[in-house]
């Protein structure tokens, strides 16, 4: 890897000031993605600036029945909580299907919203890649796409969001709050997360030196019957081939409230609203989820070898739905060993 | 004859390095301290096809630190390029008949077309990103799709030592006899070996003489081939390998890279440092080779066999005619008239594929074994029934009796142990919940690896009663070191305490690589060897002298044991003895000649293997639920060590089964999963329960301990007993490896 001068930074508007008057900073938070792509030298920056000692590590339940989580809070922190347990188990399932032990132990809520795409075009600095090098082409549009997007895709790119956490943070209307060189600003979570379309490079709305310093999630009485599904070839350490974050409230038989958003599939966590819509007011039937799924579904574009996950995505979508219409205790507990699917 | 009483032998004792590698007291190669060390990158070719035209290192080279840019213009040219043989032969093994750096001529992606070496690692790799490399570059064939065109049979395969294609019989006339034919075609996704310690060598030169540490399966293959590449002689050349950090094949044969070092560390003058990245480790190192696979068998109504044709398509190098041997055992394990296996090559942009744990087998008895289930289901026998009508005691392709079997034992305790009997053997009928549940199991079989030539140990017993027992080839992680210390301890009549064994350095007496489940059968041979002659001659000592207690004993009927000769009621110390001689310590070199290779016998491990799976009916996702395998492994050495060997080759064909995958970008010709988060091996989380049953039979052909070996056996047949499984779950064959969800749903 190129040399790298190195900054720890005391508090959060210093630290802001050295990346955003150097357009060759950047922040170093958990650091287990980023420094991957350094020694890749997929990520060229002079310097980095360490923000690991600023005060925004909190994990706090509002009195309204939302959470307030600071951006360095560590994804093993955040899944242990018990506030967050509660009122959120989705997010809590959700973090503890994201990567491995040791690397939750690490990795900040902040820096995982902003990690970096796993297409291998993307990391192996060699490729033509318009996120890395924009104007050089795809790869992987004609290349081995497995794992790609078949939602939110564009001619430019189609690397999927990789993050587990912000699938469930885009089903609860979280909002990311920064700060920036022009101070304090908050962003709806499906807001932050921007699609390829012919600028895939820019992945978030953030100017440089715009620093991430919590996330709020707000009182979202739906989520207490929630789940976080997550389909993948090995049992864990893996991304998601599809996932669904869900949470459901039934009424006298008719879903009285839905929120869904899926991972794996998209160029961003993917706020499933056409299902939503199609299923506010429905019964909780097995062919109503299906269709939910087909509208949501229909305007896929895959490729010959990601078209598994348009079928899958329904299939998991309807698996999730029916789970959360059967209540708790539905259906027998994987034997140990087995690994579950949800 | 003198007399031991064996005790430590088979004992399941802890590894005795166990604590200096979790507490990384061991040092790896990657790691010995050598003042004034330098650091050599090696820089791989980024496209697959074509020539190197030009590499501008002028910023490379004003990089601070930078001792050295290394290219073909820089790089001195080879003495000459050894054929490849595989590294058991005890001759010079390199990887593939092509060494880098050469010429201009790109052959595959991630070939090395330069050196960079620095002061530091991170220095020589950043100076390597800033070389200017231009290429003229030709479309690359990569994989099958783009290779099967051009597809030839060789004549040999493997580095020369299997033929082509091998019949008995006539193939045709047998399926034309049979009743019931099936047919199938496999594929198979690339594999990679991923060891957890990355291939290293640290090179560094005293005048002419020139010392490596490196990751190898052989110190010796190693000293050999870079003898040959570099022309020096042997004498000169020192390796060691005290601790390798796994291998599977990896290490097999001797790469590019211990060769490089040493030519880095002449170039600058000092220690160089040679270490290959997790993601070079794919394009440096050989791999198991993407592959088709086409089994049609022919048996009568009743489940006799008439007829078996295995057939495998694969890609080659530009420089070799290498293919796993894969459809050899198709014509060995099974009772049938008629067989036909043939390979098909064709040359493809890519390294030569190398060794990986079971090469041929691990592949070759998935289609096996997945066939001959379909046939259990056409023909409405169980799996295990159909495998005993076709049941051999000898090798079908020879007419030799097995050295030994045990294979219906395995059947029998396996069923057992796995609870087989009264399976309903419908598929698709079991469910719980979203869960698909079926059984499968498979035949594993491997062969008793033929070595070409003595090996040695050395032992030394002290006067204070320790000993030391040597050979060259290094403890890649099976617990050999463990292991010799019991069987040394056994033939010089000691408590397992007393006995160190010391390897890994080409200055102890020579034995071949420990390649194709050979390491145990082999040591274990010298060191027996070795262990026995130092007894002999102590005994022999004590008795022909008149002031031993044992003067004038028949040697025949003296008994040592914990160090203690004894003869009826006269005894003495090995150490009393030395003591009362003035000789500070004793020692004898044992030597073992393995059979001869025309032998008139057929040498083959064999085990059985069950799965039970579940598989999720509408999501596709397949787990484990529990495993169990039974092999007659000859003896066992140490049942801890033994297992562990056969639990981790059961996981590793769980990875087969489902997991382990590499192909190749037919654009680019780069392989798409070059990290361990893209190509995926199993994680804790995929294990089932794993039961493994030891079965020992005696077998006085082999070696002079009856050792069979461990290393490969647990992994052949697992992926056909879990595609077996997935069948009877889901009622659908998947003729593809890894069985993945876009298969299932």
């Amino acid at each position: 890897m190129r040399p790298i001068a190195y900054l720890r930074a005391t508090d959060a508007a210093n630290a802001v000031e050295a990346v955003s008057t150097d357009p060759t900073s950047d922040f170093l938070a958990g650091g287990t993605t980023e420094v991957d792509l350094l020694r890749q030298e997929v990520l060229n920056p002079r310097r980095l600036v360490d923000i690991n000692d600023l005060p925004l590590t909190g994990i706090e339940g509002t009195p309204e029945g939302g959470l307030r989580i600071g951006a360095l809070a560590r994804m093993s922190d955040v899944a242990a909580a018990p506030v967050v347990r509660e009122r959120f188990p989705m997010l809590a399932q959700v973090l503890e299907s994201g990567a491995s032990a040791q690397l939750r132990n690490m990795a900040s809520m902040g820096g995982n919203l902003l990690q970096r795409v796993r297409c291998s075009y993307f990391r192996d600095a060699e490729s033509p890649c318009n996120k890395r090098e924009p104007g050089t082409g795809c790869s992987a549009i004609k290349g081995f796409s497995r794992g790609h997007a078949v939602l939110g895709t564009s001619e430019h790119c189609i690397a999927t969001h990789p993050s587990d956490v912000a699938v469930a943070l885009v089903a609860l209307d979280a909002r990311v709050r920064t700060l920036g060189p022009k101070g304090e600003r908050t962003y709806a979570v499906d807001d932050f997360f921007l699609v390829p379309g012919d600028s895939p490079h820019r992945e978030h709305p953030m100017e440089h030196g715009e620093l991430i310093t919590g996330i709020e999630v707000p009182a979202t009485p739906v989520a207490r019957r929630s789940l976080y599904l997550k389909v993948r070839d090995r049992a864990s350490y893996e991304f998601a081939l599809v996932s669904v974050a869900a949470a459901l409230s039934v009424a006298d038989g008719t879903i009285a409230d839905v929120r869904m958003a899926l991972g794996g599939v998209a160029t961003k966590p993917w706020r499933a609203r056409r299902a939503e819509d199609f299923l506010v007011g429905a019964a909780t039937d097995p062919d109503g989820f299906r269709m939910a799924a087909r509208v949501e579904m229909a305007d896929a574009r895959p490729t010959p070898l990601n078209a598994f996950k348009v079928e899958l995505a329904q299939r998991a979508i309807v698996r999730a739905l029916r789970t959360l219409s059967d209540g708790p205790g539905a259906g027998p507990a994987p034997r140990p060993g087995t690994g579950s699917p949800s | 004859m003198t007399a031991t009483i064996p005790s430590a032998t088979g004992q399941p004792l802890d590894r005795v390095d166990g604590y200096a590698k979790v507490s990384g007291r061991a040092r790896y190669s990657a790691e010995i301290p050598i003042p004034d060390m330098a650091y050599a990158y090696v820089v791989g070719s980024r496209i697959a096809a074509g020539r190197v035209t030009g590499i501008d290192a002028s910023a490379a080279q004003a990089e601070e630190g930078v001792l050295a840019v290394l290219t073909r213009q820089t790089l001195p040219r080879i003495a000459e390029q050894p054929p490849l043989i595989p590294s058991l032969a005890g001759t010079a093994a390199p990887g593939q008949t092509f060494f880098p750096v050469q010429d201009d001529t790109v052959h595959y992606a991630g070939q090395p077309i330069a050196l960079v070496v620095a002061d530091t690692w991170e220095r020589a790799q950043h100076a390597a990103r800033l070389l200017r490399v231009s290429y003229e570059e030709t479309p690359p064939v990569t994989t099958l799709d783009q290779g099967r065109d051009l597809a030839y049979e060789p004549e040999r395969i493997f580095g020369g030592w299997i033929p082509g294609r091998s019949e008995r019989g006539d193939v045709a006339a047998g399926l034309r006899e049979a009743d019931v034919t099936v047919d199938g075609t496999y594929t198979y996704a690339a594999n990679n070996h991923n060891p957890l310690e990355a291939s290293c060598t640290t090179a560094q030169w005293d005048g002419d003489d020139l010392l490596l540490y490196d990751a190898t399966q052989g110190v010796n293959a190693t000293q050999m081939t870079v003898s040959r590449l570099l022309g020096i002689p042997m004498s000169r050349i020192r390796v060691i390998g005290h601790y390798v950090g796994g291998s599977f094949g990896s290490k097999a044969m001797i790469h590019a890279h211990p060769t490089l070092a040493a030519m880095a560390a002449r170039a600058v003058g000092r220690p160089v440092k040679l270490f290959l990245t997790r993601e070079q480790m794919f394009t440096s190192v050989g791999h198991r080779e993407e592959q088709e696979q086409q089994v049609t068998l022919g048996a009568t109504r009743e489940g006799r066999l008439t007829a078996i044709r295995h057939l495998k398509l694969s890609p080659t190098s530009h420089f070799d005619d290498w293919a796993e041997p894969s459809v050899g055992t198709s014509s060995q394990i099974y009772a049938c008239p008629h067989y036909e296996g043939a390979y098909r090559l064709f040359r493809a942009n890519t390294m030569t594929p190398t060794f990986m744990r079971a090469p041929g087998e691990a592949s070759g008895m998935h289609a096996l074994e997945c066939s001959l289930d379909e046939l259990a289901h056409e023909l409405g026998l169980d799996p295990i029934e159909l495998r005993l009508r076709n049941h051999t005691e000898v090798d079908a392709m020879t007419g030799h009796p097995w050295s030994s079997s045990g294979l219906r034992e395995c059947y029998e305790r396996g069923a057992d142990r796995f609870g087989w009997a009264g399976r309903d053997p419908r598929p698709g009928t079991r469910r719980e919940g979203d869960w698909l549940i079926g059984t499968g199991m498979a035949t594993a079989s491997y062969p008793v690896a033929p070595l070409a030539n003595p090996q040695r140990a050395r032992a030394r017993l002290y006067a204070d009663g320790t000993a030391v027992v040597q050979a060259a080839t290094p403890d890649f992680g099976t617990g050999v070191a463990t292991v010799m210390a019991q069987v040394a301890a056994d033939g010089l009549g000691l408590g397992v305490d007393r006995c160190r064994f010391e390897s890994g350095d080409t200055d102890l007496p020579n034995i071949a690589a420990a390649v194709g489940s050979a390491g145990a059968g082999m040591i274990s041979a010298a060191v027996h060897s070795a262990a026995t002659a130092l007894r002999r001659q102590l005994v022999d000592s004590a008795v022909a002298d008149p002031g031993s207690p044992l003067f004038g004993a028949d040697p025949v009927r003296v008994v040592v044991r914990d160090g203690v000769m004894t003869a009826g009621a006269a005894s003495e110390s090995y150490s009393d003895l030395l003591r009362r001689t003035l000789r500070p310590d004793a020692e004898a070199v044992g030597q073992w000649n393995p059979p001869a290779h025309d032998v008139p016998y057929g040498m083959m491990t064999f085990g059985a293997q069950f799965a039970e799976v579940a598989v999720d009916a509408d999501l596709g996702v397949v787990r484990v639920r529990r495993m169990t395998g039974a092999f007659a492994p000859g003896r066992v050495l140490n049942a801890k060590t033994a297992r562990s060997q056969l639990m981790g080759g059961m996981l590793w064909g769980l990875g087969q089964a489902l997991l382990e995958a590499n192909h190749m970008d037919p654009d680019t010709g780069h392989w798409v999963s070059s990290s361990l988060g893209e190509y995926l091996v199993p994680v804790n989380a995929d294990a089932p329960d794993v039961d493994v049953e030891l079965i020992e039979v005696e077998d006085d052909v082999v070696n002079p301990l009856g050792v069979k070996g461990v290393g490969e056996i647990g992994q052949v047949g697992v992926s056909a007993a879990i595609a077996n499984a997935v069948h009877h779950a889901t009622g659908r064959r998947i003729r593809e490896l890894p069985i993945t969800i876009e298969d299932l749903i």
